[in-house]
């Protein structure tokens, strides 16, 4: 594809393969846009490289994580993980609590070939949060605008989950929705216990085929008048199988039942004929024309370590947030001294996280239970979303932002790690009584995760590091990080309703309940969540693009990943990217053939 | 075998004037471990991996004996599932203390030097190495050292060895298809539909969506 790529006159240049670039691509070619996508990592091919049925015992260390496969054998990581050979990132302090770790993936796809699929919708609240309780920042746009990408999405990648009518936890359209799965023994216990203490439990929203996507009717209501695209997707649909209720999803699905990047957006995308995809491709820097508008980029061709340059009328960063951040950073002109579209001063600034605490539980309701097949949709049947909305509002809840709860439970496939740790429940039986202890105590574990609101600050951000630079002689990240104490006793919050979970399910909280937030939350970075550096706004003194995700500076440049986040809800990010994608790809092609673009 | 009784004999003439075995270090017979290369970040996750096929095994045909026996006494034969030996929880626990990962390489003396401690201890005991014992006197030690809260001060490390070790000996055991099946997991299977919980069962646990 190499020689093609560079002979090729392109409209679009997209840097990145995952949830942003892979809807961003989806959007143009579909409507006749010739897209070149640049993908750091290899070609994946998950039909043929996933693991399916394969059991623990299988791998090295049965499976057990690794530095070099982070969250274990299985994961569909490729050159990835929180540390990637030859590319380091620098930490301004030694201090662990002002550190962030930097989660990525070297494939095409990245993130979303193993991510964990909750599709969660941000609420009318979260986009307009500073208007609500005056911390962080709004978004120029509102849940109405963003509303029917969401539709989009969903009936494009397949999310099952309810709609459930709850404050700022929006309502699907009829339609969009896949069913949600049967819960758990363990599942019905937390929701049937949490609700005695007024946390709602409701079917949980995740990107897995419950049943195969509606072909017949969701083609032309995501292509009105685009008979093309239409019978690319209807086919596509088609392709995709139904969920098979057996192995994880983070090991990516070869029988395309969930979404990836991989496996949903660039299939339907190459098949118009007009998208190129060229994998190995490190993008190092925006090349900027004398006129001020961006000419495309430049990228080591990881084979050969040769640099190369591409073209394009329109170049669309999506290469995830602090990657995305580092590419602008480095690239310096005479008119951007300070780094591509850097006017405002705000590139690489307002990273956030999502706030992240866990707790789990022995309940010896589920001890003993009889054998059952608990492989389900692998996890997130139900969950918890905030409800707090009105205690903050009367001011009765010491943290300004809400978070939901994941939980999970069951007899879940044995692994290295499995049944650790039993001797505080058994006293420390061996022999045959150990048998006897782990058959009783298999499936009684519930643990409790939960994912909350950061809001942006002033000393959590990234910048280039003057000395360090990666393999390929591109200047390195050095990140910044602290949390505020909105996340400190949200985290310290999540604790105490864990534990009264557990409480009240009549079981016994494993380790020790943290009431100190800051030791209750998790490290920055830590949750994968990682969105703000070039963040969207309505005035170009404090923000870095406009709503269609185009840089203030550069008319011709675009970033729609998680970068553009002028908050980061609790809501897991994802969905979210892949709306403001199609929003953003939608107003390219529409610019396009106005020859405004 | 010359060599190694020799080495426990002095260990425990060693021992003889020390706290009984509980050093920093038990044993000299632990090695820093060569420097063998991992999967990298990129291996076939499709292909189907033994033990030793990406870095050597390292333990000793005497180091793999007591593992063996004490990894059978810790998960014995039952007549739902054989013992833990059967299952190639050596082979794993071997695997284990090989690995050139931080975990595993901080895992490797507290393995090597707690065996070397179960021999010693049998020596010092019975005459007679680990393995060699019959179950009475196994256990006879076993329940010395099987609950770190109740343990005596001076088996606090050989406690703590054995907490671990029983980690390993679980994790390598239920991880495997015969282990799963004792543990009555049944996925890992293709269903046409998930019916989740059966409706009888959560009736008897007082569960179910009208539950309150």
């Amino acid at each position: 594809m190499t020689s093609k790529a560079n002979t090729k006159q392109y409209d679009v240049i997209i840097v990145g393969s995952g949830a942003a670039g892979g809807q961003t691509a989806y959007t143009l070619s579909m409507e006749g846009v010739k897209v070149l996508m640049l993908e750091a990592g290899r070609k994946y091919v998950p039909e043929q490289e996933t693991p399916m049925f394969q059991t623990a015992d299988q791998a090295p260390l049965r499976g057990a994580s690794s530095p070099e496969k982070d969250f274990g054998f299985y994961d569909a990581t490729i050159d990835g993980g929180w540390t990637v050979p030859g590319e380091p990132y620098v930490q301004s302090t030694s201090d662990p609590k002002g550190r962030f770790t930097w989660w990525r993936s070297r494939m095409l796809g990245g993130r979303t070939n193993h991510w964990g699929r909750i599709s969660l919708r941000n609420g009318p609240y979260d986009f307009k949060p500073h208007a609500r309780d005056g911390l962080g920042m709004d978004w120029p746009i509102s849940y109405d605008d963003m509303a029917p990408y969401y539709d989009k999405v969903e009936r494009l990648i397949g999310v099952y989950g309810t709609s459930e009518g709850l404050e700022n936890t929006p309502n699907s359209s009829p339609g969009c929705l896949l069913p949600p799965p049967a819960p758990l023994v363990s599942d019905y216990l937390v929701q049937q216990r949490a609700r005695r203490l007024g946390i709602p439990i409701v079917p949980g929203h995740r990107a897995v085929l419950t049943q195969q996507l509606d072909f017949k009717r969701s083609p032309a209501l995501l292509h009105p008048g685009n008979l093309k695209a239409q019978k690319i997707i209807a086919e596509h649909m088609q392709q995709r199988s139904a969920c098979i209720w057996a192995t994880d999803c983070g090991r990516g699905c070869s029988i395309r039942a969930n979404y990836q990047s991989t496996t949903v957006h660039l299939p339907p995308a190459v098949a118009t004929g007009n998208l190129d995809i060229v994998t190995d491709a490190m993008v190092s820097e925006v090349v900027l024309g004398r006129n001020g508008a961006a000419k495309g980029v430049k990228y080591i061709d990881k084979h050969s370590g040769a640099e190369r340059q591409a073209t394009a009328r329109v170049v669309v960063l999506a290469a995830s947030a602090c990657e995305t951040a580092r590419i602008l950073l480095n690239s310096k002109s005479a008119l951007f001294p300070n780094g591509l579209a850097n006017s405002s001063g705000k590139v690489g600034r307002y990273i956030m996280d999502t706030v992240g605490s866990s707790l789990s539980g022995q309940i010896p309701l589920l001890e003993s239970l009889p054998p059952l097949n608990e492989d389900g949709a692998s996890g997130h049947a139900f969950y918890a979303p905030w409800w707090g909305y009105q205690d903050q509002q009367k001011g009765k809840l010491n943290f300004a932002r809400g978070y939901h709860i994941e939980f999970g439970g069951g007899r879940r496939m044995p692994g290295a790690g499995t049944l650790h740790g039993l001797e505080h429940f058994t006293g420390g039986s061996y022999g045959k009584k150990l048998k006897e202890d782990a058959r009783r105590y298999y499936g009684s574990f519930v643990g409790f995760d939960g994912r909350g609101e950061m809001i942006p600050n002033e000393n959590s951000y990234c910048e280039i590091d003057p000395k360090v630079k990666d393999k390929w002689g591109i200047p390195a990240l050095r990140f910044h990080w602290k949390w505020s104490e909105h996340e400190t006793r949200q985290a310290a919050h999540m604790q105490k309703t864990f534990a009264d979970i557990v409480d009240a399910m009549g079981g016994r909280v494993i380790g020790k309940v943290r009431t100190d937030g800051s030791e209750a939350i998790a490290p920055g970075g830590f949750i994968i969540h990682e969105v703000g550096g070039a963040i969207m706004g309505a005035d170009r003194q404090t923000s870095v693009t406009n709503q269609w995700c185009q840089t203030w500076d550069v008319k011709n440049l675009f970033v729609t990943d998680g970068a553009v986040f002028a908050s980061n809800a609790d809501k897991n990010p994802t969905l979210t990217i892949m709306a403001v994608a199609w929003r953003a790809a939608e107003h390219i092609a529409d610019k396009m053939k106005r020859k405004e673009l | 075998m010359t060599d190694r009784r020799t080495t426990i004999k002095w260990m425990l003439a060693a021992a003889a004037s020390m706290p009984l075995l509980n050093q920093r270090s038990w044993s000299q017979e632990v090695t820093v471990l060569p420097a063998y290369r991992g999967y990298g970040t990129d291996p076939d996750l499709t292909k189907l991996y033994r033990p030793g096929d990406v870095w050597p095994l390292t333990l000793s045909q005497a180091q793999r004996r007591t593992a063996a026996a004490l990894c059978n006494v810790i998960l014995p034969e039952d007549g739902r599932s054989p013992n833990a030996e059967s299952l190639g929880v050596v082979d794993f626990i071997d695997e284990w203390v090989s690995a050139p990962y931080p975990r595993q390489t901080a895992d490797r003396p507290i393995v090597l030097e707690g065996l070397a401690w179960m021999d010693a201890e049998a020596l010092l005991r019975f005459e007679k190495y680990f393995a060699e014992l019959d179950q009475s006197k196994q256990h006879a030690i076993c329940d010395d050292i099987c609950y770190e809260p109740n343990a005596q001060p001076k088996f606090a490390r050989a406690a703590a060895f054995f907490t671990r070790y029983r980690d390993l000996t679980v994790g390598g055991f239920y991880s495997t298809p015969a282990g799963s099946k004792d543990l009555g997991y049944i996925g890992n299977v293709p269903l046409p539909k998930f019916e989740g919980a059966p409706p009888e069962l959560l009736r008897k646990l007082g569960l179910g969506p009208e539950s309150t």
